[in-house]
């Protein structure tokens, strides 16, 4: 048992700040350890595929996964296979020089995979800048998540097509405008009742639950009764800080204070977590507002390529999770219920393999970004000094053009 | 024409935007039942509900990441800030977000969310309720900012910041609501982004918004009976600022006083003075000077009259521009 589960599970005793006297550092490795003072553990974590893939019964959430056929849940392995392999060719690409930086997603894939399917085309996701996972089941290119990491681009996609938001580097900034949108769905109903009913989903992690953004998010939300679900991916680090420096409860837990669900979720269990986020979204659809889902997950690699995981945690912890993966444990439903076999497996590992060349490939081909394009988006409409500084910029380049001329002229004579 | 004050004017504005644009509406505290600390939206929840006048929860992020998700949903959000001093909460939503969403998504999305800032000293009060923080937000790509000095303008401008598709701040002169002016409902003054010249003169120049726009005429007043001529200059938009519009003047008159109540020290005035010396440098008798306040946190009211600049201020500026 992993020190993390053992914690979870309440068979550690030291509480927050007990921990061998030096009460602001938590030990290294107990990631979890907070959760034994709550009395939340595994019993009250929503889970309906345990690691060794058998399925559990649960009246309210069960019936979700029931309604799906085996092409859905083959979907989802090809899904949480698919980004995972994106994933590591984007981690080369990086390695190469290619990107400057890369954030990997490898052990979130079921949080992601399982909430992003739940979502309608009308529904509208606010991502971090990890989550890969749901831009593909949004249907987005995954190359063009790139973009930003390559520097060609801030953005990369346009948020309206698909109803994917952009990344932001801000932590928790989103959450609120999640809300916002949410807002406005709302107003837009009532405006005009033949509005398509939809939801937001607002993706943030454990550190950024700290943030006051998320706070003030949940206060809106709840006052106006948001369509908006608040998607936690709980992956016990922030970088390099553990939860207990995040939080003394399960963070399900603070929706009570707002007066609105939570829902604590195994997030390597990507039926459960598909479950729950329907539950949610049908709920903020059908007029109830928000809902909180803390989905339990673990950030296997690094926090992003320019991060080193052992200078703060345990060996012992990463493999205990990695233990828990979310596709060996869905490849071992879908094979022993007959649902999927070597050819498929085989399948999705090619149809990837083509992907990631697809997207080396357009990535390479992405070039050099005009910073022309940048004067000309400051703003939606002109402006005297961006017209003057690009006039000025312009004149100051075409002087290099004449030098350029000059010498190759001379150098031709 | 109808003669009203600064506050009603900006009363009567938004009650056009609320009449005419339907997805408009505006957010605050306190902004609905008491029409706001200042009550510039007095009667306006009364008229057209709870729900385009909108009481929002003590939070100011809150209320402008709201407002930015409900501008990216096509809504109209005009939100209120309650004193200058109190934006903070907000600014990272501000200046992270709101103002870079355009250039961010490449020209896709666009927040153009309005927040109204009662700003400025003068009235006697205490701690942070007396502030000038627009050159914070001037550095500040993206957004734009203006600020009205009169009542005509106020009726205007505040309505044109609702119809402009970027960002806009709308700093309101806290000691000038109650100034009375004439309002012409039927004709607008034009582009909000264009400065005003409010008097002609033809020796020096005052460039001046805002709050200091009366002192600035007053003090040019006060020079005439010296025998000297005075142009005053609203500047009205602090981002972007209306060289043009000062350089002109300052070709004629070949004298600069550059004036507003933040500290002198990386404000605006610095911004203008250096842009018309690279402008105007053969033109000019004197180099510009800045009357601002000074460097130190607005102080206290019982001594504000000593860091506002007033009419001796820029008398003094315009005694030492003469002097050269
Ligand atoms: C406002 C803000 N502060 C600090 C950072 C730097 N930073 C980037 S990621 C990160 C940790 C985030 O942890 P968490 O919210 O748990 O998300 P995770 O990266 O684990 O998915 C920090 C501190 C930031 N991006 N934004």
């Amino acid at each position: 048992m992993g020190a993390a589960q053992q914690s979870a599970t309440g068979t550690e005793t030291s509480g927050h700040g007990t921990n061998g006297g030096d009460a602001l550092r938590p030990n290294p490795g107990t990631s979890a350890g907070v959760l034994n003072t709550n009395a939340v553990g595994e019993a009250d974590m929503v889970q309906l595929l345990d690691a060794d893939g058998n399925r559990h019964a649960d009246a309210t959430f069960g019936p979700y996964v029931d309604a799906l056929d085996s092409e859905a849940l083959r979907g989802f392995y090809r899904d949480m296979a698919t980004v995972r392999r994106f994933d590591t060719e984007a981690t080369a690409l990086q390695r190469q020089g290619e990107l400057a930086l890369w954030v990997p997603v490898v052990g979130q894939e079921a949080a992601q995979i399982g909430s992003g399917r739940a979502m309608r085309p009308a529904d509208y996701a606010f991502p971090t800048y990890r989550e890969h996972g749901v831009a593909l089941t949004r249907g987005l290119d995954l190359a063009d998540l790139l973009k930003l990491f390559r520097g060609v681009s801030n953005g990369g996609w346009d948020p309206r097509e698909k109803n994917f938001h952009l990344y932001t580097l801000v932590l928790a900034a989103q959450t609120l405008h999640a809300v916002g949108y949410a807002m406005g769905i709302s107003r837009d109903l009532a405006a005009d009742p033949t509005t398509e009913p939809a939801a937001v989903v607002a993706y943030f992690g454990d550190g950024s639950s700290s943030e006051g953004d998320v706070h003030e998010s949940m206060v809106f939300a709840a006052s106006y009764n948001a369509p908006v679900v608040f998607f936690c991916q709980n992956n016990y680090w922030a970088i390099s800080v553990p939860f207990e420096v995040q939080s003394r409860v399960p963070l399900a837990n603070r929706a009570g204070g707002y007066g609105f669900p939570g829902i604590r979720v195994d997030g390597n269990d990507v039926l459960a977590v598909y479950a729950v986020t329907q539950w949610a979204l049908d709920h903020a659809r059908d007029g109830h507002g928000p809902v909180l889902i803390e989905a339990s997950t673990y950030r296997v690699g690094a926090h992003t390529t320019a991060d080193d995981p052992t200078k703060y945690r345990m060996n012992a912890e990463e493999e205990a999770w990695k233990a828990k993966d979310p596709l060996t444990r869905l490849e071992a439903y879908l094979r022993a219920e007959g649902l999927a076999d070597d050819a498929f497996f085989e399948q999705v590992r090619n149809d990837g393999d083509e992907l990631a060349a697809h997207v080396r490939r357009a990535t390479l081909a992405l070039g050099g970004a005009d910073i022309r394009q940048k004067f000309a988006t400051v703003y939606a409409e002109a402006h005297p000094l961006v017209a003057e500084e690009l006039a000025w910029f312009e004149k100051y380049e075409a002087s290099f053009a004449d030098a350029d001329s000059q010498t190759s002229q001379g150098g031709a004579a | 024409m109808k003669t009203m004050t600064i506050a009603k004017a900006i009363n009567e504005g938004l009650r056009a935007t609320l009449a005419n644009d339907p997805k408009s509406f505006i957010m605050g505290e306190d902004i609905g039942s008491l029409g706001g600390v200042y009550r510039v939206t007095e009667g306006l929840k009364a008229e057209f509900g709870a729900h385009r006048v909108m009481d929002t929860p003590l939070a100011e992020s809150g209320i402008i990441g709201t407002a930015i998700g409900m501008a990216l949903r096509g809504h109209r959000p005009i939100c209120e800030i309650q004193f200058d001093g109190f934006v903070f909460p907000g600014f990272n939503q501000i200046t992270t977000q709101m103002a870079k969403i355009h250039t961010r998504s490449d020209g896709q999305l666009s927040a153009p969310v309005v927040v109204r800032i009662p700003y400025g000293g003068g009235i006697g009060s205490i701690e942070h309720h007396s502030e000038s923080p627009e050159a914070l937000f001037a550095h500040t790509a993206g957004l734009r900012i203006i600020t009205p000095s009169n009542a005509n303008d106020a009726y205007w401008m505040i309505q044109q910041a609702v119809e402009c598709k970027d960002p806009v701040i709308f700093f309101e002169p806290k000691r000038r609501y109650w100034l009375k002016g004439e309002v012409d409902t039927e004709n607008s003054p034009g582009d909000p982004f264009k400065a005003h010249v409010v008097r002609e003169g033809t020796d020096a120049t005052i460039v001046a918004y805002g709050p200091l726009v009366p002192v600035a005429l007053a003090a040019a007043n006060a020079a005439a009976e010296d025998g000297r001529s005075v142009e005053v200059i609203d500047l009205r938009s602090i981002s972007p600022i209306d060289f043009d519009t000062v350089e002109a003047s300052v070709k004629k008159t070949g004298r600069l006083i550059v004036s507003h109540e933040a500290p002198t020290f990386g404000g605006i005035g610095g911004e203008i003075s250096a842009r018309i010396s690279e402008r105007c440098f053969y033109s000019m008798e004197a180099p510009a000077i800045r009357v601002g306040g000074f460097h130190m946190p607005y102080p206290v009211a019982r001594v504000e009259e000593h860091y506002l600049p007033d009419i001796d201020r820029m008398l003094e500026a315009l005694d030492r521009a003469f002097a050269y």
